[in-house]
């Protein structure tokens, strides 16, 4: 296991290098001359210019200002916004909560009905229940989630009025961030009524994110479920008179939890992606908006460490859904 | 008394006749899937719709009536005759929008699915024809692409090359690429040991005659599928770009695009904002069910149970 891990680990070392080689070369080959760009519109002196450029390392070779990066990089130094001056880092983190909280609310729906209805999908091959679920997994699967989530607003939160247009809480409320993830500090918090509203907050926007996964787990799940339902050891299992409930609920889904726990974890990459475009319908405060309105706002830096991170968390992530699949699976780990 | 077919009856079959039974076999499995046969239906009225579109809509896309701001679809109380669909903000006929709309999707995924397929199936008949440190770097370069979010990766790529349709496309074909190269890859490295390969080779068939003449025509089943898959995508992934503001600018009819410009109106006028994500969504699901209906078709070993 210790060997499968450290292989695993050293194969991520070339990928993470790629990424900040992408993430330093992105900035250089935008148009335009960065130092200017800092400088903002009232323009700079060509002395200032110069001074600035050897400031920030400008007035290098290219190889050595990408060491520099990759140095400041290790000290956790990403650079400051160039619109609020803060680091980079802590603004990421400030918002980063807001993301994770509505991600793990995200897959906990993706999970909780998708695992169920493939499974019952499965078990009930053809029948109009499998039919319906099944067109329902593939139109999930085809929704632009930007257009689902303004449809979502325009039923429940106009016409019927259950639910808030955006933010994560009531503005009602105001209490200090403890864990950063709403839910919980509003029950920390003791408000009447907060809890409620940071629920509500958060649903619509979590059941948009949830779609696509939600289809994907469904229908993977259904075909792991198949054909785990036609293994030898399923027989054997019937033909000994074993009940279907425990045929299905030991001995088949538990092998087919394999590859759906895998499917799973890969949905962190589509949540970041969705989360870009949830969060901007939503206005809800977390890493996506803030990407897009650096984007917008051509706040470079920013952008640059946003996207390295992002990038890191999706490929530590993934490291971590390879090493559950190893944990899970002994064939993958003793090869 | 039944006769044996002579060798020879075997051997004259044509190239083309070859082709037709392919063909004939290939339909005969494709239209087993309902879903597929449905999907390939509304894809074919897409296509008609963005051919003759000048001819089909009843007014161009980007003429305001500035005395019919806003005006409902026509079976809802205030609709006009002349706006079977109803108006946008500024008095263009929604109708005539999506019609002209078709003609983006379909350029931007045959357009996408081009580079990326080209671009992948280049790089994977690389990597998996010469293997070695080739392979290695490749498919390292690939796995960093990989690493980003698509959607991110593209929005960046954008941000660098300026916001605009082709710059979208250009970001979109180069996100969805390693997933091309990776599938040649996988798939010359298993058509490469067999012995019709072999026997090319011992022919005296070069390295490029050996990729493009000898492999990858036996390759091309699960590429075929990826490029359905990925052409749904680019149509999903250019639409939030529009609507994000990075892709086709306006006055552009893109699906997308209008629908960015119609979300200040979501409380106000339902019609501007539920059709374009609705053509946005039936033309991805007809491509989708169109793909799961080739998977099956082409490829027996992939087919979901």
């Amino acid at each position: 296991m210790f060997r499968f891990l450290i292989g695993k680990i050293l194969y991520l070392v070339p990928t993470f290098l790629g990424i900040t080689i992408i993430a330093f070369g992105f900035v250089r080959v935008l148009p335009g001359d960065p130092v200017l760009l800092m400088a903002g519109e009232r323009g700079i002196t060509p002395e200032r210019h110069a001074e600035l450029s050897a400031q920030l390392g400008f007035d290098k070779p290219i190889w050595a200002q990408y060491l520099d990066f990759l140095g400041r990089l290790m000290h956790g130094d990403l650079g400051n916004s160039l619109v609020t001056k803060k680091p980079v880092l802590t603004e990421f983190l400030a918002l980063f909560p807001a993301t994770v909280e509505l991600g793990l609310m995200a897959i906990l729906i993706a999970t909780l009905i998708g695992v169920p209805v493939g499974v019952l999908a499965a078990i009930k091959r053809g029948s109009w229940f499998d039919q319906i679920s099944m067109t329902g997994a593939l139109i999930g699967f085809s929704m632009p989630i930007f257009w689902w989530g303004l449809l979502l607003i325009i039923f429940f939160s106009g016409i019927l009025q259950w639910t808030p247009v955006s933010g994560r809480i009531s503005l009602l409320y105001f209490f200090p961030p403890v864990t950063g993830f709403m839910l919980i500090d509003s029950l920390l918090s003791g408000q009447k009524g907060a809890f409620v509203s940071a629920l509500s907050h958060l649903i619509l926007p979590s059941v948009v994110l949830a779609t696509i996964p939600l289809a994907v787990i469904a229908r993977q799940t259904r075909s792991a479920m198949l054909e785990v339902m036609g293994e030898d050891y399923v027989r054997t299992a019937r033909a000994k008179g074993m009940p279907t409930a425990r045929v299905v609920g030991v001995h088949a889904l538990r092998n087919a939890m394999i590859p759906v726990i895998t499917t799973i974890g890969l949905q962190i990459g589509v949540l970041m992606a969705g989360a870009i475009l949830t969060e901007t319908i939503f206005s809800w405060p977390g890493i996506g908006k803030w990407m897009i309105d650096s984007i917008s706002r051509r706040d470079y830096p920013v952008v640059q460490s946003g996207l390295l991170l992002i990038a890191a968390l999706v490929m530590v992530v993934n490291l971590l859904v390879d090493l559950t699949y190893g944990l899970i699976n002994p064939r993958i780990r003793h090869k | 008394m039944t006769v044996a077919p002579a060798p020879e009856a075997v051997v004259r079959l044509s190239d083309a006749a070859i082709r037709r039974r392919m063909l004939a076999d290939f339909w005969f499995h494709f239209r087993q899937n309902r879903g597929a046969v449905i999907g390939l239906f509304v894809f074919m009225l897409m296509v008609l719709a963005a051919v003759f579109a000048p001819l089909l809509a009843p007014h161009d896309p980007t003429q305001q009536f500035r005395d019919a701001l806003l005006a409902p679809p026509v079976w809802q109380e205030g609709g006009r005759s002349g706006f079977i669909l109803g108006t946008d903000a500024v008095g263009r006929d929604m109708l005539s929008r999506l019609i002209y709309g078709a003609q983006y999707s379909l350029f931007i995924g045959v357009v996408v699915v081009a580079i990326a397929l080209i671009g992948g199936i280049v790089i994977g008949l690389l990597a998996g024809f010469f293997g070695g440190w080739v392979d290695a770097v490749i498919m390292r370069v690939m796995d960093v692409v990989l690493a980003f979010p698509s959607l991110l990766l593209a929005l960046v790529l954008v941000a660098v090359l300026g916001p605009g349709l082709t710059n979208a496309m250009i970001a979109i074909a180069i996100v969805y690429q390693p997933h091309f190269a990776r599938l040649t890859r996988a798939a010359v490295m298993g058509e490469k040991a067999r012995e019709y390969v072999t026997a090319a080779r011992m022919a005296g068939a070069g390295p490029l005659r050996l990729m493009f003449r000898t492999i990858l025509p036996n390759c091309l089943a699960p590429l075929i599928v990826q490029a359905t898959l990925s052409f749904s995508s680019a149509v999903l992934d250019s639409a939030a770009l529009g609507f994000l503001g990075m892709g086709a600018q306006p006055p552009a009819s893109e699906w997308g695009t209008m629908l960015a410009e119609a979300r200040e109106f979501i409380l106000r006028a339902w019609w501007v904002v539920t059709f374009p994500g609705l053509a946005i969504l039936v033309s991805v699901l007809a491509i989708n069910l169109m793909g799961d209906g080739l998977r099956d078709a082409l490829d027996p070993k992939l087919k979901r149970s």
